[in-house]
């Protein structure tokens, strides 16, 4: 009786231990081609593109720069959302304009919050956010139109996208 | 009983969410959309078979008193494998069925088919009951998916074909027992017809 339990559990260590060698590679393949391309998004084309650098409030950031002028940052921002952490890529231009978002992960209720991956109107609307405009939902007196039905999804993700901009802007403060 | 009947049984006469009722709690939580729906159904329908055969294979050597555990460990490893190999090469329904690939674990129509089917058939026939119950997961949950799109997002497989938001309820819980309940009804009375 132990000596089958132990077996059958023997076997199943040793596949698993296989599979897991097998697909360590693949997964952190697919998890950097995920990122490379969310940045690629978020930012303008041309430009040389950093390593990862980490700063406080932030998770980490990508400066893409030509000769010595700095083009624009990527941000990767994390936030509380409904359903768990949602982190998002950010392109912000030196200026604080938002160039464009891309969400990296999220556990949003799907057909609600989850559409912030794929509700145009909400997605479009961060291209060339301007530094005018307020970071908030419009329900909180801001400018960002939240998504139907999903306030707290959408005020998560402005918060995410304010600590990128915000991050840029104490970086500008720095040089100055 | 008939090799062809063996796979039809899991459609009508076993079928898994309409008949045995087993396994609501990935049907009522990954049905938002008919995609979910279908994705949810084949990752299940993974499990279920490989966990089949080799139930089959190794329960005449398996005492009794450790029957259950064993085909847990067996179960888990499986659904573990399936978890590393979407993470691996199909990183987006990762994302989307997430928590619930784990859960497979815990679904009752995998243990259940070990139990009432697979420690006292061969591996042939487990096998092809593992398919025939699968599909007719993968079916129902479709189903489900379709209705609950159509009505909650007025689109299907992501294709939208009524402007506006649809009626959000059946896009939460709710309307997901709601559409159950009509669709158990609905099926039970052509089922019987039959």
């Amino acid at each position: 009786m132990v000596l089958c339990l132990t077996g059958v559990c023997l076997v199943c260590a040793a596949i698993l231990g296989g599979v897991n060698a097998l697909t360590t590679n693949p997964i952190k393949e697919a998890a950097k081609k995920a990122l490379v391309e969310s940045i690629a998004k978020v930012l303008p084309e041309g430009g040389n593109l950093s390593d990862a650098q980490s700063a406080e409030g932030i998770d980490e950031y990508y400066v893409s720069s030509a000769d010595t002028t700095v083009l624009a940052y990527a941000v990767k921002s994390t936030t509380i959302g409904f359903g768990g952490p949602l982190t998002v890529m950010v392109g912000v231009l030196p200026d604080g304009t938002v160039y464009n978002t891309s969400v990296l992960a999220h556990s949003e209720t799907p057909g609600l919050g989850a559409k912030c991956t794929s509700d145009e109107g909400f997605m479009n609307q961060w291209k060339n956010f301007g530094p005018e405009k307020v970071l908030k939902v419009k329900k909180d007196g801001g400018d960002v139109d939240a998504i139907t039905a999903s306030t707290i999804t959408s005020r998560a993700y402005t918060v995410a996208v304010e600590q990128a901009v915000n991050f840029v802007k104490s970086l500008n403060k720095q040089e100055e | 009983m008939s090799k062809f009947s063996l796979i039809t049984d899991g459609f009508v006469k076993n079928n898994p969410t309409f008949v045995l009722v087993l396994g609501m709690c990935p049907t009522l939580a990954t049905t938002t959309s008919a995609m979910n729906g279908l994705e949810m159904g084949l990752a299940t329908l993974f499990v279920l078979v490989l966990s089949n055969i080799v139930i089959s294979l190794i329960s005449p050597m398996v005492p009794d008193k450790v029957h259950i555990p064993v085909y847990i460990v067996v179960i888990a490893t499986f659904v573990t494998v399936l978890q590393l190999l979407l993470q691996a090469y199909l990183p987006s329904v990762y994302q989307t069925l997430g928590l619930f690939i784990p859960l497979i674990v815990v679904n009752c129509i995998v243990l259940g088919r070990a139990e009432a089917f697979a420690n006292k058939n061969t591996v042939g026939d487990s096998a092809l009951d593992g398919i025939g119950i699968g599909l007719g997961f993968t079916l129902s949950l479709t189903v489900i998916g379709i209705v609950r799109e159509i009505l909650g997002s007025g689109s299907i497989f992501g294709w939208k074909f009524i402007p506006g938001d649809g009626i959000l309820a059946f896009v939460m819980a709710p309307g997901a027992f709601m559409v159950l309940g009509y669709l158990m009804v609905l099926f039970n009375k052509f089922a019987k017809k039959n």
